[in-house]
């Protein structure tokens, strides 16, 4: 099986690895880069639990063709921390208790980080909008938007 | 917000609480918003395997045939796993402590019995080159007529789903077909009751969908044990089901669980966890095997539908003179968890009711779908829908507010419970109370007086006699039927259990089994 | 056999390497094939994309207004001269599937997906397809009757007029998850009228049948009258005439037919 070389910005690191066809990016995050942060929830686009950045606006690595990376920024959950300092969605998720088996969090803050990045002050429709494509099947979505809107008017919301 | 109401049983606690009330951070949510909390499938072990499982597409058929030539030959294909490589082939959860019998394969052998059932797992390089070898097993199926319904599966002549339980029903104790509770007489409750008023409620299976599918990974570990990852909620049982599955000492396994991303009770079934660690045993190498979404749906189990008929007798001035209940639980083609559902639903009825004569029948019922399992609340929850959505029709009925019937009715501290226990610690009257007050829904006086430490006991507390035998039916005259009185569907009863000569003494538990008095039935000593 | 990617720097040969080859899937934004490839089918051996830019254009420059096969919705929600399109482009997914679906996969959304299709269909949009021969245009009904021998042919773009005005295009999905979710009924119409008068009736159902189609009937009652109760009424108890709707998870065919005319009449007098 011939293997197709993938380069890409990691959360600002170059990386490359090689990739069999037809494989997603998720696979690749997790498998061959050791990024465990985005997960598997359906393979369908349903669930949102696989949700990055890419070149800054959210995908969903498990419905991306992992070689359609090539040469673009992927951002994940693994970069949202500066250095040993938590994002401001970290803190808020935590200060608001918005996660509880905590699964769909990495994608619920990459939906956020997208939003927050483009919109510093949505309103709660917005932010319901923005986390529309992700499913929660613990906390009823409340602790989260609250999180969001926390993060977003408690202080700078661009890392 | 959480608002504590220290007033209500002030005096029977000291109010010196610490934790309840604050917002206590859990443990683990750094590792959540850092996406350091592990799942099973966060480890990445080198020269891992993948595990996809061929399933059945027929609801109930016999397997005339399995060939698994081409697929062993097919290109990344370790290991092509069939019902014969499992040690013990036969299994049913809660053969750990010692109730029910092993009914279900981790591989079907000769028949399937609901759609999506495992027939053939095949370990392969790649998921891709998983896919292709199922694609090339060649299963010859003789398709057999399926039951989908509780009451269609108990009637005589009935395709047998599970050649266990060739009735259709789970047996307790190796003689009963149901769970009963007696209390008083019901019949005669019917015809002094001013009312009577009987309703069907019904249920669909409800999935549990967890936003992490069911998975597991086993490997092969430094000392000749194997290391699991799972999602199970249940991980010592896990550890011992597979022990009992695969026939080798529970030590042989280092289970590792921990963050479990939702459950819900849909991960206590030990689904995936067999099949890995025997496909690490046959190939000497890590293996996944992780349910994708259709899977989760079509073959996780769900919470088991249930049908349940109400029939009550009610006296003009609300009071509940006799309830009657007959429920029969979906438990789809295999036991897992239902029998002991059961159980718990009988064990709950009438609900927090005082009432004087109380009658039920709750059934485990095998049908051709889906095997179901536990959920939140599991064996109450539906049956508290029907009960209190009886309720709500029971106090229309007789044209009294809703909340001030179920206060009339509520059981007190010192009433007899239909399970012959002294009623202790109530407080349902208090949280009617309560709702009625958040929602300002208004209450009369004699209501908001009420409490669960007054008028309990005296007459309340005694044991009603219990006849034996069912009594015959006596219609009384002022039986009125109302609006709500649909045409009474005919319940099938099953035909009364033929009686058997009492079993031999069962052999003692292979596991160290405890006995647990829920089950069996036992005083706790 | 595993998969293999080909990447095409012209649609055309892009178009003919789809065409030679039975295990070929094109891929767009991946919301298709990238989800059959991860539930495993194995029917799918080579993917095969295109870098072509012209996919990716949007041509507004005229009443006639084009849009790359390639183009995203969330494309189209930043596109001020495509505000017609918005609601449509809006009801699809939750943002990264916004970011990924493209209006050429969507002709070739199943249900109950498929929504800006329908869209298109009350548009009577023009589908460009790359054949053999160079490219050619189909109408977007055509297109979807023949849908099944299409997928070995190459989406270039979907072009249509703009709507009479703002008032004349209505749209509206209905989904038993909000804001998104797939679709139980998705209803879209251009009527323009003239003169008083409606011309040029067009109502595409979504959902109701295996692909989306027209309401013909509905639009027969439409034609040459006015907007009024009577013929809103009229309009709606035609709504399901000639459908062939399926039992699904999200509602049985009977819900279905029950549920088109109220909404119809909901989507034609305006009203939530």
């Amino acid at each position: 099986m011939t293997k197709t070389p993938l380069q890409f910005r990691h959360n600002g690191r170059e990386v490359a690895v090689f990739v069999d066809g037809g494989v997603n990016l998720l696979v690749a995050l997790r498998e061959l880069i050791g990024d465990m942060t985005p997960k598997f929830g359906c393979g369908q686009g349903g669930c949102g639990a696989c949700s990055v950045l890419i070149d800054g606006e959210l995908h969903l690595s498990c419905l991306t063709l992992a070689e359609a990376a090539n040469g673009r920024s992927v951002e994940t959950l693994d970069g949202l921390k500066d250095g040993p300092n938590l994002h401001p969605l970290q803190r808020a998720f935590m200060e608001q208790f918005a996660a509880q088996c905590g699964y769909c969090t990495p994608g619920m803050l990459m939906a956020a980080k997208a939003l927050l990045d483009r919109n510093p002050s949505p309103t709660r429709a917005e932010v319901v909008e923005a986390i529309s494509g992700n499913i929660c099947r613990c906390t009823g979505y409340e602790p989260i938007v609250n999180a969001v809107l926390a993060a977003a008017s408690g202080g700078r919301a661009r890392a | 917000m959480l608002e504590l109401r220290k007033d209500i049983f002030a005096d029977e606690r000291d109010d010196n609480l610490k934790e309840i009330g604050k917002g206590t951070q859990r443990q683990d949510m750094l590792g959540h918003v850092t996406g350091t909390s592990t799942y099973f499938d966060d480890h990445k072990l080198q020269g891992m395997l993948h595990l996809k499982v061929l399933r059945s597409p027929h609801a109930h058929a016999r397997l005339r045939r399995i060939d698994t030539t081409e697929a062993e030959r097919a290109p990344g294909v370790r290991r092509v796993i069939r019902g014969a490589d499992v040690p013990v082939n036969l299994n049913t959860l809660l053969s750990l402590i010692n109730f029910g019998k092993d009914d279900e394969p981790s591989l079907a052998v000769d028949k399937v019995r609901y759609k999506g059932e495992p027939i053939v797992a095949v370990v392969a390089d790649s998921p891709r080159e998983a896919y292709e070898a199922i694609a090339k097993v060649r299963v010859d199926y003789e398709p057999l007529p399926a039951v989908f319904d509780v009451e269609e599966a108990l009637k005589s002549g009935a395709p047998v789903v599970n050649e266990t339980y060739p009735k259709n029903t789970f047996v307790y104790h190796d003689v009963y077909d149901h769970q009963k509770l007696r209390f008083g007489d019901v019949e005669r409750g019917f015809a002094e009751a001013d009312h009577v008023l009987e309703q069907r409620y019904q249920m669909s299976p409800i999935e549990h969908a967890p936003t992490e599918t069911n998975g597991s990974i086993a490997a092969p570990d430094t000392n000749g044990r194997y290391v699991v990852y799972t999602s199970t909620q249940a991980l010592f049982f896990s550890l011992d089901t597979c022990a009992k599955i695969l026939d080798v000492p529970s030590n042989t396994f280092h289970f590792v669980g921990g963050t479990v991303g939702g459950g819900f009770g849909g991960k206590v079934d030990t689904l995936t966890e067999p099949l890995a660690i025997l496909g690490a045993m046959l190939t000497g190498r890590p293996v996944r095997y992780q349910l994708g979404r259709e899977e989760e749906m079509q073959f996780g189990s769900p919470r088991g539908a249930e049908r349940i008929f109400v029939k009550d007798g009610v006296m003009r001035d609300g009071r509940i003179v006799a309830r009657k209940i007959c429920a029969y639980f979906d438990s789809g083609a295999y036991t897992r968890l239902s029998s002991y559902a059961v159980v718990k639903c009988a064990a709950h009825l009438p609900g927090p009711y005082t009432i004087p004569n109380v009658h039920g029948d709750i059934y485990c019922v095998f049908t051709n779908r889906t095997p179901a399992t536990a959920m939140r609340g599991f064996g109450v929850t539906a049956m508290d829908f029907a009960l209190e959505c009886q309720m709500d029709k029971l106090a229309h009925l007789v044209g009294i507010d809703p909340m001030e019937f179920r206060i009339l009715n509520a059981y007190r501290d010192g009433d007899m419970k239909a399970h012959r226990r002294e009623a202790k610690n109530t407080a349902l009257i208090e949280c009617v109370q309560v709702a009625a007050e958040k929602a300002k829904w208004p209450l009369r006086e004699e209501a908001k007086r009420a409490s669960s430490r007054k008028d309990g006991g005296g007459s309340r507390a005694a044991m009603s006699p219990t006849p034996q035998d069912p009594a015959p039916q006596r219609a009384a005259a002022s039986q009125q039927r109302t609006s709500y009185d649909r045409a009474p569907p005919v319940v099938t009863q099953p035909p009364p259990p033929t009686p058997t000569p009492p079993p031999p003494r069962p052999q003692a538990p292979s596991h160290g089994a405890a006995r647990f008095s829920s089950v069996f039935g036992t005083r706790r000593r | 056999m595993p998969v293999t990617v080909r990447t095409f720097a012209s649609t055309s040969e892009a178009a003919s390497a789809l065409s030679s080859d039975r295990g070929a899937r094109y891929l767009g934004g991946g919301t298709l094939v990238m989800r059959a490839l991860n539930e495993g089918d194995i029917s799918i051996s080579t993917v095969v994309r295109a870098t072509d830019q012209a996919l990716s254009r949007i041509d507004v420059s005229s009443s006639r207004i084009t849009i790359g096969a390639g183009v995203t919705f969330a494309k189209i929600l930043a596109e001020r001269d495509l505000a017609f399109l918005h609601a449509p482009a809006r009801s699809i997914g939750g943002p990264a599937v916004r970011n990924m679906g493209t209006v050429g996969g969507n002709l070739f959304a199943p249900n109950p997906y498929g929504d800006f299709t329908v869209a298109l269909l009350a548009l009577d949009a023009t589908v460009s397809v790359q054949g053999g021969l160079g490219a050619r245009d189909l109408p977007v009904e055509e297109f979807l009757q023949s849908r099944e021998r299409q997928s070995g042919a190459l989406v270039l773009a979907v072009s249509c007029q703009r709507p009479a005005s703002a008032d004349a295009f209505r749209y509206r999905k209905i989904a038993r998850i909000k804001p998104k979710g797939g679709s139980v009924i998705t209803l879209a119409a251009h009527l323009p009228v003239s003169g008083g008068r409606i011309t040029g009736a067009r109502i595409a159902l979504g959902s109701m049948a295996p692909m989306q189609i027209r309401a013909r009937a509905a639009e027969r009652v439409l034609e040459g009258r006015s907007f009024d109760d009577a013929s809103i009424n009229a309009a709606a108890a035609a709504a399901a005439e000639g459908v062939s709707p399926a039992d699904s998870a999200l509602g049985s065919a009977w819900y279905r037919r029950e549920i088109v005319g109220v909404h119809l009449r909901r989507l034609l007098s305006g009203l939530e």
